[in-house]
Order: structure tokens, then C-alpha cells, then sequence
């Protein structure tokens, strides 16, 4: 672009936008097909660069352009109804037109692509007499159109007209203005009777273009028409009730809302007294509403942006340093300034970091045209639902997570949202909906993209992990719905039973993945089966710099992205809360089981003596939260992510470096790839499902709970025990290398629980014995002491275990391991459970 | 034709580098350790405002660690633009040599050296084996 004409330049630049924008407002225009506004801004958008093309002399976009517009005017005249072949068509110009941008972009002509067929395609529509009349435009609408056709020109035309009627307004307005808003009131509640004369007297009070855009602006500019005496036909029709339809008298308000829009008028209205010179805000007004830039902002090169963050960061490392020097050194005059430069260095940070923010808007602006495109292939029918737009996050992240947001709503209409035919046999709206929601929650971005399609099958993934051979059957089994979702992100994963040109070529959500975390941050999925699905970015709100907290570990210090904290937990002297499942320890959390990963062991340094004195910090992670343990936590403190050499990004477990406050390098942990790197998977699903399960009701079921071996407890169902009894150690005798006793007349055989479960022997006086009975078969079993009997929800177990147990849970502030009371029985009696002499008896107990 | 190698000793050898490749050479900075790093990798370095990976070159090349008191020095190289540190026992000086001084490796050159070093400078007092740094640095 070097040497190209500055004007040239914003041309372009505009003119993209102006597409960006011409893309959204055809789209809606399918669903409002009568929508003056919509078309109004069309119209002059495509206007605008006819204009500007002619004058800069591209033929080809004029021709292209002056195609486009006679059909708009046709349209926006309500001589032609949209339909989805105009639709088209203006979309292909608008590709076209892209393509001449682009084309004179990189070479600054308009190079030779023939745009003929394009120009054809827009003739044959215009000519087309099918296309004609439609009785929704021509009956309803006519008089709407009238209106605002002349009411649309005289603003856009003759802007001085505006500008003299607004000084006039304030006397010449109010009556009349009052008396159209008082017919109307009922239709419309917004357009409240505020008189044009406030808003003229007292502009300076209004400061932000929202708060205009929520005022009835039509006030000032329907002042111009009342003062041209146009309006005065308009009074008198709707005072004597002309209209028969309350339709009519809606599209009779619609023209309003199309004056009203040009920027230029609020910009009057908001500045008065500005001499802003007149040719600028004719040009603007041509440019269309809202979107055309106020004379307060200017165009800043994303580069210069980039250096100054850099810059910026930069300074909050040397204000750290600072910071740490003048602590270190006691001196007041020197704190008191380290202290100004902290400050200033906060707020420049703040400022610069504003300057790179965007709403996401600037994102979704493409995915109305996006999902029209997609849908319209895939026979789709679907309408897009958008919260939270003005969110606003860093453009370098708004950039990364393009990508990821185009898979997932490829992959929502193609997978998740059922052809119409399907929609209908099971009772949805034949159109299906598309929600983006975007918002803040603790210092992050949520983007959530959802779908009320069929949702995911997690049978269905299950069978085609093991298909693939990504888990086994058994794994598959034992997985809890959130687990068998959360396989879509494996690589090489695809459920499309059919590859389509829009997705299922089995390369996807791991690489969305792998791009969401590339930035810090997170992705998961919910999905109900029949009702839709919902995809939920977790995303940090900038990259450059990053609160971390910094913690010491085996004499080194490491930092770890706040992004991932959840809180921090002090191990006291009792060790309380500290638990082990087998050899796994694990922190008892208000009530749930926390894995303790020890980050001593994870960087392979000298293990811990004890746990005494240590800091659990307690981070999120794909599989749900998990303790780090570590020696010490010094401080929170904004880091500069730097780039680090490949030789040690590709050890999987470092984030990047840092510099702190003395100077030192500190690595950045990876918290992801910690998780998944200490944890074993097994574990990690195991505590994800006391997490999962718990949240849902399940059903409970009666447990015996008795002591074993050195202080553990052992659960198993009470509906499999016939009887408990406390007998003396002596009534067990060895048989042949196997204990047995003598119990009601026969030889039962026992099985010491303690040494079942790897815990030695249970060497007491006396001991509870818990009797199961299967026909002719009885097995005792051994235990220390009957704990307790207590109702718990079967699902509520994890699946932390070792031999001999199902998982285990919180009962009563204590880890309770559930027995496999099947194999544990077996163990005394091979032959218990091959009987086939009928049931257990037992269904309860006889103490 | 004339060489200008920087030159460093390490393990009682000579080792030298092309100038042009050496940024600076200093006292040893204060490293942070990489856990599960590659044995070569002596850490990271905060080399003004930037952290810059540190390669033991003992390790690369296969010779005996250092010891507790060992007080090795740094030689910063650039490598596509940017700096690496290589973990020397001492700097030596920059010398002006003749190419007819350079003669192959040794084939009695040991299996780690030899991917390693380009060639060997005779000098008066010894041999002055001419190191690949692009190779050196892999780690």
C-alpha cells in the first residue's frame, strides 16, 4: 500500500467497515424484510461508496455499486419485497465489492477481474416482473414508504435544512411534536413526550451517544419536517384517525427512527456549539448512522499499540524492582516516590490496556452473514441470538479466538442445530437459535456459545472413543457424562457420522483447544441430549500483563497466573483436613474431596518431610479444582509473560518467564499441563465425578459403616449384611491355611477385612463380624468396630480406590472407602455368589 | 584469509567461536533452574530485561559437570537474532588466526566433540578446537 493515496487509504478502511456493517443489515433484513431502517442504512451505505469510487474514479466498483443501489432504491421505495434471491444478489455484490477492495489494497487499481456477471445477476433481478409488487408493501406499508422516503431525502440531501430547523426547534417545534407523540403513545411506549425544545435549550447535558440513542431523538429531526410543514398532513391524518391499521400507524413511527439515525443530528444536538465546519458533517451523514467515527476518536496503528503495551510492561517490571528497592532500603523520600511511579505506572498500564480493548462485536459483526452462509448450505434454519456485544477484552485475544468461535458455531448449526424436518417431528421451532452470550466474571471473559439443537450424545462418543481406540470399553463404562464430553477435545475426534464441507473431518475441538489454552485460557462443554448445547471460552481479559501469585517451592520461585486460583488453604499443625486414599492425599474441602498435587514432585525436587507448614493453592483446571502444594506463597504481583526458548516451552510445563521485582527469572507454571501431567487420569475423573455427582440427586441407599485396620472405614451397603455380631477372637480357627469359625452350628468361612485391604491383620480381643448369607452359603467377615449405619447417596462415592474397594466418600469428616463387598466375600467364599439357591437373605440386620 | 575466534576454555581445552557470533561475554548472573529440562539446559538468565536461556557446554559436550566451587563464566552468542548464554570455565582472547593454521577434526576426536566442532586451529602452545555454535546450542 506504499505510495497509495492516503484518501484512497480511507476509503478503504472505510469501506470495509461499511461491508462489515452491509453484511449484518442484509442478513437482519431477511428476517424484517419491511424495515425502512434497515434499509435506509443499506442504501446509503452502498451510496456512500458509489460516490467515493466514482470520485476516486474506480469504475468498476461504481458500476458494481450503481447495480446494488437502484435495487436498494427499489426496495427501499417498496416497489420490490426482499426475498432471498435479492438477498442474494446484494450479498454477491458484496463479495464483489470486497474483492475490487482488496484487489485495489494490494496494488492500488482495480485490477481485471470481471465483475460483468455480477452486474448481470443484479440486472436480471431488477428486471425480473416476478419480483414485483408485494401486497405486504404496497397496502401496509405504502404510506410508511412515502414517508420516509421524503422525510430520509430531505435529511440526507439538504443537511442544512436539519441544522436550520434545529435552531428554530425549540419555538417552532414543541406544540406540534407533542401532539403526533401523544397519537402515537400507545404503540409506542420509548418515544416518551419529550418536546424537542429540551434537547436543543439543554444539549450540553447529554453527554454519551448511548444515552441519545435510548432518548426519542426523533424530536430534533422531525422538528426539520415539521418546520418544512410536511408533517402537518401527517398530524392532522393520524388526529382524525385515517389509518385503519394499528400496522399503518406503526409504520407511520418507523419513518421517525430513520431520520433520527443519522450521526450528524445527535452530534448537533451533543455539541451545539462546536463550529464543526458543514462539509464534514455532510459527510458523515452520508456514511449512514452510528457507526460513522466521531471527530473524538482517531485511527491508531495496531503496531504502535503493540510497542507501547511492550513499553508498558516493561515499566511495571522496573516499577516492581523499584518497588522491592525502596522497600529494602527504608527511605521514606524514596518510598513516597517509589510509591507515585506505582501509581502512575497502574494507571498508565490501565490506559494502555483500554486502548487495545474492542467489544466483541467487532468479532460477531461477521457472524450473522457467517451462519446465513452455513446455514443456507446445510438447509438449515437459524436465528442468532447476541448478549453482551460491547463485552470488551484485548484485540491480540479478540484476534486468537476467532478462529475457535468459527469452529464452534460451524460446528453448533452442523452438529448441533436438527434440519427442519427433524426440528418439527420432535416438536422445536422449526428455526433453531443460535446464542452468543459474552460477559465478565472475576477478571475473565466468558464466551458462551449455545445451541438448542439435539445436544451431544455421550453414548455416542463413548462408542466412537473406544472405536477409534482413544479409551477402552472398561474406561468408557465407568464415565460420567461431563467426563465422555469432555473426549470431544481429544484429537482425532469427529462424531459427524458424515463429513460435510462445514466440519467433521475429525480435526477440531482439540485444536480449539489447544488455541483457547495457547492464551491462557479454558474451554468445556454442557450438553443435554435433546435440548442443545453450550461451548464456554474462559478467556483472561489481556495478555501482556498478568496478576501471578509467586510461590516458593523446594528453594526456587515459580508464578502461577491468577486466571487459574481459586484460593489458598494453610495445612496446620494437625494436619487437618488432609487426607489419604490409598497413597493419594487428598484435602477435605467443605465436604468434598480435593486431590493434592505436590509441586515438589511434579518438578521432581526432594520430597516433602511433612505437609506441616505448607500451602495448598487451590487451582482450577480442565478436570475440575485441584491443591498444588507448596512451600510458601510470597506475594501477588503483576508479570510480563517473556517468551521463552523452545527447548524449554517444549517441556510441557512452563507457561513462559518472568522477571520479578530483585531481578530473578521466575518460570510461569502451565497450571493445564501441570494438571494433566500430575494427575493421574484415573484420579483426576474419579474427584471430577464427587464434584459432578454431588451437584445432582441420586438415589441413597443404607450403609454400614465399620472401622478397620489403623483408623480407616470401610462402607458397604447394608441390604447385602444378614447380621452383625461382636464375637472373641478366639472363635476363629485356621482350617487348612484358611480361617474359618464356627457360627450357628457351621463352619463359615472369614475374611479379615484389615488384611483384605492391605492393612495388616486385625489383632483384637474382640471384633465385629459382619455375616452374609446367601442360601445354604455364609461368610463373616471381620472388622474392628460397627461405625455406624447411615444413608448416603451411592453416587456420592468417588472413584478413588485401591484393591478391594469401589471409591470412597465423606462421611461424618471422616474418608470412608466403600468395600467391593462382592469380591471381599469371595475372597473367603469362591462358590457364594455361583449359588443358585436363591437370594441373599438378609435385607437388614439382627444386632 | 584471516578468523577472528573469541576464545574460552573449558576442561583444560581451547575452544573457540566465530566473533562475529558473540555478543558479549560476563560473570556468571544469578540462573534460575529448569526442572525436566534437557541435562544441557543450565537455566535462565535475566540478561537486561531478558530471559535468556542458558546452555551448559559441558554438558553438550559431554564432559565432567561442575563442581560446587566451580566459578564459570558467560558467553552470550546470538543465534537467529537472539541471545544465548553458554556456560564457559574462562574467557580467553580474541585471536586472529590464519586459515592455513585450520586443519579437520581429529578422527580421534571423541564421538560428542566431533558432531560439534567445524574444525582445529594448530596454535603454539596447543590446539584450538573451532566450535559450530548453531549446533552447540541445540539442546
Amino acid at each position: 500500500m506504499d505510495g497509495m493515496d492516503d484518501i484512497v487509504r480511507e476509503f478503504i478502511v472505510e469501506s470495509y467497515e461499511n461491508l462489515d456493517q452491509l453484511d449484518q443489515d442484509l442478513v437482519a433484513l431477511e428476517d424484517q424484510p419491511g424495515s425502512r431502517d434497515l434499509l435506509g442504512s443499506v442504501f446509503r451505505t452502498i451510496h456512500t461508496i458509489k460516490g467515493t469510487s466514482g470520485f476516486l474514479a474506480f469504475g468498476k466498483l461504481e458500476s458494481l455499486t450503481h447495480g446494488g443501489e437502484n435495487l436498494l432504491a427499489e426496495l427501499r421505495d417498496g416497489k420490490r419485497p426482499m426475498t432471498q434471491r435479492t438477498t442474494d444478489v446484494l450479498l454477491k455484490m458484496v463479495d464483489a465489492v470486497r474483492d475490487v477492495l482488496a484487489t485495489i489494497e494490494a496494488t492500488g487499481l482495480e485490477g481485471e477481474s470481471d465483475m460483468s456477471a455480477v452486474v448481470a445477476d443484479i440486472q436480471s433481478v431488477l428486471d425480473d416482473p416476478t419480483e414485483g409488487q408485494s401486497e405486504e408493501a404496497t397496502v401496509v406499508e405504502e404510506p410508511a414508504a412515502q414517508h420516509d422516503e421524503q422525510v430520509d431525502e430531505e435529511t440526507t440531501v439538504e443537511p442544512q435544512e436539519v441544522e436550520e430547523a434545529l435552531a428554530k426547534a425549540p419555538s417552532a417545534a414543541p406544540l406540534k411534536k407533542t401532539r403526533i407523540v401523544a397519537a402515537r403513545k400507545p404503540r409506542t411506549p420509548a418515544a416518551e413526550p419529550t418536546p424537542a425544545a429540551p434537547h436543543a435549550a439543554a444539549p450540553k447535558t447529554i453527554k454519551s451517544r448511548k444515552a441519545i440513542a435510548a432518548e426519542p431523538m426523533p424530536s430534533a429531526t422531525l422538528s426539520a419536517a415539521v418546520d418544512d410543514g410536511y408533517f402537518d398532513d401527517l398530524d392532522s391524518e393520524i388526529a382524525e384517525g385515517t389509518f385503519e391499521d394499528e400496522a399503518a400507524l406503526e409504520g407511520v413511527v418507523e419513518p421517525e427512527i430513520v431520520v433520527s439515525n443519522p450521526a450528524p443530528v445527535t452530534e448537533k444536538v451533543t455539541a451545539p456549539a462546536d463550529g464543526e465546519p458543514r462539509e464534514k458533517t455532510a459527510r458523515e451523514r452520508e456514511s449512514g448512522p452510528a457507526r460513522s467515527a466521531s471527530e473524538q476518536s482517531i485511527r491508531v496503528d495496531v503496531d504502535v499499540l503493540d510497542a507501547l503495551m511492550r513499553h508498558v510492561g516493561e515499566l511495571v517490571l522496573a516499577r516492581n524492582a523499584m518497588t522491592r528497592l525502596a522497600g529494602d532500603l527504608g527511605d521514606a523520600s524514596l518510598v513516597r516516590a517509589s510509591q507515585r511511579l506505582s501509581l502512575i505506572a497502574t494507571e498508565l498500564q490501565q490506559g494502555v490496556m483500554k486502548t487495545r480493548m474492542q467489544p466483541i462485536e467487532h468479532l460477531w459483526s461477521k457472524v450473522p452473514r457467517m451462519v446465513r452462509d452455513i446455514s443456507a448450505s446445510l438447509g438449515r434454519q437459524v436465528r442468532i441470538e447476541m448478549i453482551g456485544q460491547d463485552t470488551e477484552l484485548d484485540r491480540g485475544l479478540l484476534e486468537a479466538i476467532k478462529d475457535p468461535l468459527t469452529h464452534l458455531i460451524r460446528n453448533a448449526i452442523d452438529h448441533g442445530i436438527e434440519p427442519p424436518t427433524v426440528r418439527q417431528a420432535v416438536g422445536k421451532p422449526v428455526q433453531g437459535v443460535l446464542t452468543l452470550r459474552a460477559f465478565h466474571q472475576g477478571g475473565q471473559v466468558v464466551v458462551e456459545i449455545s445451541d438448542d439443537g439435539k445436544g451431544v450424545d455421550p453414548l455416542i462418543i463413548g462408542a466412537k472413543a473406544i472405536e477409534r481406540g482413544l479409551r477402552t470399553h472398561g474406561q468408557v463404562a465407568e464415565m460420567s457424562t461431563q467426563d465422555l464430553l469432555q473426549l470431544l477435545f481429544l484429537p482425532g475426534f469427529s462424531t459427524a457420522e458424515t463429513v460435510t464441507n462445514v466440519s467433521g473431518r475429525g480435526v477440531g475441538m482439540d485444536v480449539v483447544r489447544t488455541k483457547v489454552e495457547s492464551i491462557g485460557g479454558v474451554v468445556d462443554v454442557q450438553s443435554t441430549l435433546g435440548l442443545g448445547t453450550t461451548w464456554r471460552l474462559r478467556i483472561p481479559l489481556t495478555l501482556a500483563i498478568m496478576p501471578a501469585l509467586t510461590v516458593k517451592c523446594s528453594g526456587e520461585t515459580y508464578a502461577v497466573p491468577q486466571v487459574s486460583l481459586l484460593e489458598l488453604l494453610a495445612i496446620d499443625d494437625k494436619q487437618t483436613g488432609v487426607e489419604y486414599v490409598g497413597d493419594a492425599p487428598v484435602f477435605r474441602l467443605r465436604g468434598k474431596l480435593l486431590p493434592l498435587v505436590e509441586l515438589r514432585d511434579v518438578l521432581g525436587r526432594p520430597e516433602r518431610e511433612s505437609l506441616v507448614g505448607a500451602v495448598v493453592v487451590v487451582l482450577h483446571s480442565d478436570g475440575g479444582p485441584f491443591g498444588l502444594v507448596v512451600d510458601q506463597v510470597l506475594n501477588t504481583e503483576e508479570i510480563v509473560a517473556k517468551p521463552i526458548a523452545a527447548a524449554v516451552k517444549s517441556i510441557g510445563l512452563y507457561a513462559g518467564a518472568t522477571l520479578l521485582g530483585d531481578g530473578a527469572v521466575a518460570l510461569i507454571l502451565d497450571v493445564a499441563a501441570v494438571a494433566r501431567r500430575a494427575l493421574d487420569v484415573d484420579l483426576q475423573e474419579a474427584m471430577k465425578k464427587v464434584a459432578v455427582d454431588t451437584v445432582g440427586a441420586s438415589k441413597t441407599e443404607p450403609m454400614l459403616i465399620v472401622s478397620v485396620g489403623e483408623g480407616r472405614q470401610v462402607a458397604m451397603p447394608l441390604g447385602a449384611v444378614t447380621r452383625l455380631e461382636r464375637l472373641n477372637a478366639s472363635v476363629i480357627e485356621q482350617v487348612s491355611g484358611s480361617a474359618v469359625m464356627q457360627y450357628r452350628g457351621k463352619i463359615t468361612p472369614v475374611a479379615d477385612l484389615a488384611q483384605l485391604l492391605g492393612d495388616g491383620g486385625t489383632s483384637r480381643e474382640e471384633f465385629a463380624v459382619v455375616v452374609c448369607t446367601r442360601g445354604h452359603h455364609t461368610v463373616a467377615l471381620v472388622a474392628n468396630e460397627v461405625v455406624d449405619i447411615v444413608d448416603c447417596a451411592t453416587a456420592d462415592f468417588s472413584e478413588v480406590s485401591g484393591y478391594g474397594l469401589l471409591g470412597s466418600i465423606v462421611i461424618k469428616d471422616k474418608v470412608t472407602e466403600l468395600l467391593d463387598l462382592h469380591s471381599a466375600v469371595e475372597s473367603a467364599d469362591p462358590g457364594f455368589y455361583d449359588a443358585e439357591d436363591a437370594e441373599l437373605v438378609g435385607a437388614g440386620s439382627e444386632l | 584469509m584471516k578468523h577472528q575466534l573469541a576464545t574460552f576454555k573449558l576442561d583444560n581445552r581451547l575452544y573457540g567461536v566465530d566473533v562475529s557470533r558473540v555478543q558479549e561475554a560476563l560473570r556468571l548472573h544469578t540462573r534460575t533452574a529448569v526442572p525436566h529440562a534437557p541435562r544441557t539446559v543450565a537455566g535462565l538468565v535475566n540478561l537486561r530485561g531478558q530471559v535468556v536461556l542458558m546452555v551448559d557446554l559441558r554438558a553438550r559436550l559431554g564432559r565432567e559437570p561442575y563442581g560446587p566451587d566451580d566459578e564459570p563464566m558467560m558467553v552470550v552468542v546470538k543465534v537467529d537474532g537472539e541471545p544465548v548464554s553458554l556456560l564457559v570455565d574462562q574467557v580467553g582472547d580474541v585471536l586472529e588466526l590464519d586459515s592455513e593454521q585450520f586443519g579437520p577434526p581429529p578422527p580421534t576426536l571423541e564421538p560428542a566433540l566431533r558432531d560439534l566442532v567445524t574444525g582445529v586451529f594448530s596454535l603454539e602452545d596447543g590446539l584450538l578446537l573451532s566450535l559450530d555454535v548453531d549446533l552447540a546450542v541445540r539442546v
